[in-house]
């Protein structure tokens, strides 16, 4: 049976902040743009994010974007590209205050302006002390600023495919990308987008592991995509542990609980990160604070029965503060832990939260890979933007509010981009005749299958394994150990079996789907962390510790590079990190202290 | 630590079955799952064809929405123990089943866009944010945090009698987040949008709304605000 054949300008696969910010772009400029979700837009995963956005108003202390660069930078652990940085940090006053336009509901000071909170890792002159620089809407920023952006995609008309799942990238015979395959989940139909351009904002992966924040739907399938179609994925091996994460729950509670003044504590109720980081303390990076929590559990001062988590203390900040500014933060505390956190300190630990790493992509969001010497050839007709891409700003450590940040800079400027160039010249290049026929052969095995494992089992074995093998503390020898269980799973993963074959909104044929991308994250994330024999950001290896040549295990000489991991072959490239910005003077690689 | 549930779903899969009927499902918990979400995810381990909306599994996504016990909620902030030994969960009412408790919502956002709902300020914006004094961005709170999860519309009797005329509490919360923001300026188009004997009137306070609010929204207070200023500029 022929597929039908949705024709547009530009697909956009992914309704979260990235998507929509993209998609807003390219329908105000009149281009015929479909925007595909696994879910209503609304309920994609930016509504979770609480903080704020990252952006040096100066609305409250004096703050510039040069701060905001150097915080970043050093943020990474020098592996962030610096023109990627320079770009999103002069860009983000601008992106905040379009967002500000578009009705967003920020929290405001006396004078009017936007309010904005201290955060892990921002600081001004240079890390003298920390400043407010997250925009933030009470504690609910990326709920607040994802329903902005559905708002204004509704007053500009935007088309949205609700609830299709996009399969497979379609590349044509000299690998430009001219389209994508999607299953419609209520009819179980396959169709083909024809396009001009597709655009990826799925979203992380962090759902790889047993013990996340994440939601869900964040399968990672942008990345399963590419790595199907050829396409390398880089740096995958840095994944950030947020430092509180609701014990035993996993929810998140945001960083801007210490923005607003709250403060960590051991089983003696010690504020342990002065120890750690006498200028910042508690706001000192995300990687720096969850290995401080981890030392401090692991040296037998960590709290409860076990001792095995620690105590985040929000009693002091007062009833009133606490509603005003973190009232979800009370919310998931009642819900999740039982507790009253204007009353008592709420158990925490350090839980995944974001991937670093992602689909690599130049300053437009389109997606470069090496061809002919050029580390950064661009793949004509593909582009990427949010955390399934890797452009990179985050480098091997993101900081709070960058996150958001970059859904905005990066979904307007690859909007801009498309626009200017990619559609002004372009046709729309003919589909291959092969078009869907990967994504129906997958489909089809999964038709045919009578006997083999339940997609879910397969799915918490695979979150089990990464979270033991690539934790906050690894060793080497665990992740070479990883490596081979994570293979063994992938074989396991090819034989699952689906006991529902419905055609109408079949969930369990979506999960089988899903593995599938999963398997590639985590088979990039395992192999790309055993190659790295360095300490850097939130890749800490417990074999490559503080020594006088390498400073906190962290090996410039050699390692001063991105990861690339190529899903045929399980083979590995590498290319060199950017440290030229686009006008400033370079921030040089120097030891990492808070 | 036994805790055997049962679990009444309804279920309907319009490829295979005729028409919907209650399955019983018998599921010992082990303690690890907290909330109705965890043990419908359980649930489904045993039978993989039940079939549920979920993402953010902690309140903020709206997806996980459902009839439970009687009672409009979201499934991942409904802890087990305040739950009953029997658990009969059902689609949200009064929106046409896709299957087993999926429902179509088109319904529901239909209403929801047809408030308008997003900022219109034709204005040439300044070159910093528009300023909003700390007071009226405070009419906003308690307005702008709505999920969509629509238990409040699927629990209104005015909705399921009149789903394509009423515009229903989600959207007239909504209808008011707009009104109320101080950078709108359509507000009197906003409000002849409203004055109609079913798009607003239908409301006859009976408040179901603002008992399942997951989020402890105030739909029915909103709606008055709008009834007032409809009022006081006739």
């Amino acid at each position: 049976m022929a597929l039908a054949i949705h024709k547009y300008d530009a697909v956009v696969i992914g309704a979260g902040g990235a998507g929509m910010r993209c998609s807003l772009q390219l329908a105000r400029a009149g281009l015929k743009v479909a925007v595909l979700s696994k879910v209503f837009p609304t309920r994609s995963h930016t509504v979770a994010a609480q903080g704020g956005i990252g952006a040096a108003l100066g609305n409250m202390d004096e703050d510039n974007w040069h701060y905001h660069f150097y915080d970043t930078v050093k943020g990474s652990d020098w592996l962030g590209d610096q023109d990627a940085i320079e770009f999103m940090c002069r860009e983000a006053p601008k992106v905040v205050y379009d967002l500000e336009h578009m009705g967003m509901p920020f929290d405001r000071n006396p004078d009017g302006t936007i309010y904005q909170r201290p955060f892990g890792g921002h600081s001004a002159k240079y890390g003298e002390k920390p400043v407010p620089r997250a925009c933030a809407a009470a504690d609910r920023t990326g709920h607040a600023m994802l329903h902005t952006l559905y708002q204004q995609n509704v007053r500009s008309n935007t088309i949205f495919y609700v609830e299709w799942m996009a399969q497979d990238l379609i590349r044509d015979a000299e690998g430009d990308v001219v389209g994508v395959t999607a299953l419609e989940m209520e009819t179980g139909e396959l169709a083909i987008f024809h396009a001009k351009c597709v655009l990826l904002a799925t979203g992380g992966a962090g759902r790889i592991f047993a013990a996340s924040t994440n939601a869900y739907i964040n399968t990672g399938d942008g990345l399963g995509m590419a790595a199907r179609a050829g396409i390398p994925l880089e740096d995958m091996e840095f994944w950030q542990f947020h430092p509180t994460g609701v014990h035993n729950a996993g929810v998140l509670l945001t960083e801007g609980c210490r923005g607003e003044g709250g403060i960590l504590r051991n089983k003696h109720g010690e504020r342990f990160m002065e120890r750690y980081a006498p200028k910042l303390k508690d706001l000192a990076p995300r990687d720096f604070v969850s290995r401080c929590m981890d030392q401090e559990i692991k040296e037998g001062r960590g709290c409860g029965p076990n001792g095995d988590y620690i105590a985040l203390d929000l009693t002091h900040l007062g009833a009133e503060t606490i509603m005003k500014r973190l009232p979800s933060v009370h919310e998931i505390g009642k819900n999740f832990a039982n507790v009253d956190v204007i009353r008592e300190p709420i158990p925490v630990v350090p839980t995944i939260h974001y991937q670093m790493g992602g689909i690599p992509t130049n300053i437009h969001g389109q997606v470069v890979v090496p061809k002919d010497g050029n580390p950064n050839t661009v793949v004509p007709g593909l582009y990427a933007i949010g955390e399934c891409s890797c452009v990179s700003v985050h480098g091997a450590n993101r900081l709070g509010t960058n996150s958001l940040l970059d859904l905005l800079v990066f979904g307007r400027a690859a909007g801009n981009h498309l626009i200017e160039t990619a559609l002004a010249s372009k046709a729309w290049k003919p589909l291959p005749a092969d078009a869907a026929d990967r994504t129906r052969e997958r489909i089809a095995r999964l038709d045919a299958s009578t006997s083999g494992e339940y997609a879910q089992d397969v799915a918490n074995d695979l979150r089990q394994t990464m979270q033991k093998h690539a934790g906050v503390f690894r060793t080497q020898a665990s992740m070479d150990e990883g490596v081979k269980r994570v293979m063994e799973i992938d074989e396991r993963a090819r034989h699952i079996a689906l006991k529902d074959k419905s055609k109408v909104f079949n969930t369990a044929r979506i999960e089988a789907l899903e593995v599938a991308n999963l398997m590639e994250a985590a088979k990039a994330t395992m192999v790309s962390a055993a190659a790295r024999k360095e300490s850097r950001g939130a890749h800490t290896v417990n074999d490559y510790g503080d020594t006088p040549e390498f400073p906190l295990g962290r090996n410039d000489r050699d390692w001063l590079r991105h990861t690339l991991w190529y899903s045929e072959g399980n083979r590995l490239d590498y290319k060199p990190v950017n440290l030229k910005p686009l006008t400033v003077e370079s921030i040089p690689p120097v030891k990492r202290t808070f | 630590m036994s805790d055997k549930r049962t679990f009444e779903i309804y279920r309907y899969d319009p490829d295979r079955d005729q028409k919907p009927y209650m399955q019983t499902l018998e599921v010992e918990l082990d303690g690890s799952e907290r909330m109705l979400l965890d043990a419908l995810m359980k649930l489904k381990k045993v039978d993989p064809t039940l079939s549920f909306r979920r993402s953010c599994r902690e309140g903020v996504c709206g997806s996980d929405a459902m009839n439970i016990n009687g009672k409009n909620g979201l499934a991942c902030l409904t802890n087990m123990r305040t739950l009953p030994q029997k658990v009969v969960l059902r689609p949200l009412p009064g929106l046409p089943v896709v299957r087993d408790l999926i429902v179509d919502m088109s319904p529901f956002f239909k209403q929801y866009h047809s408030i308008k709902p997003y900022i219109v300020n034709d204005t040439p914006p300044p070159e910093k944010e528009r300023l909003q004094s700390q007071e009226d961005r405070e009419e906003l709170n308690g307005l702008y945090e709505c999920i969509l999860c629509a238990c409040c519309s699927t629990s209104c009797p005015s909705f399921w009698w009149n789903p394509d005329k009423f515009v229903g509490p989600a959207g007239l919360l909504a209808a008011y987040r707009f009104i109320a923001d101080t950078r709108d300026q359509v507000r009197e188009e906003r409000l002849d949008n409203l004055e109609d004997p079913y798009r607003l009137f239908r409301c006859h306070t009976i408040m179901n709304c603002v008992d399942v609010c997951p989020k402890g929204l105030n739909p029915t207070k909103a709606i008055g605000k709008i009834k007032q200023m409809l009022v006081s500029r006739s």
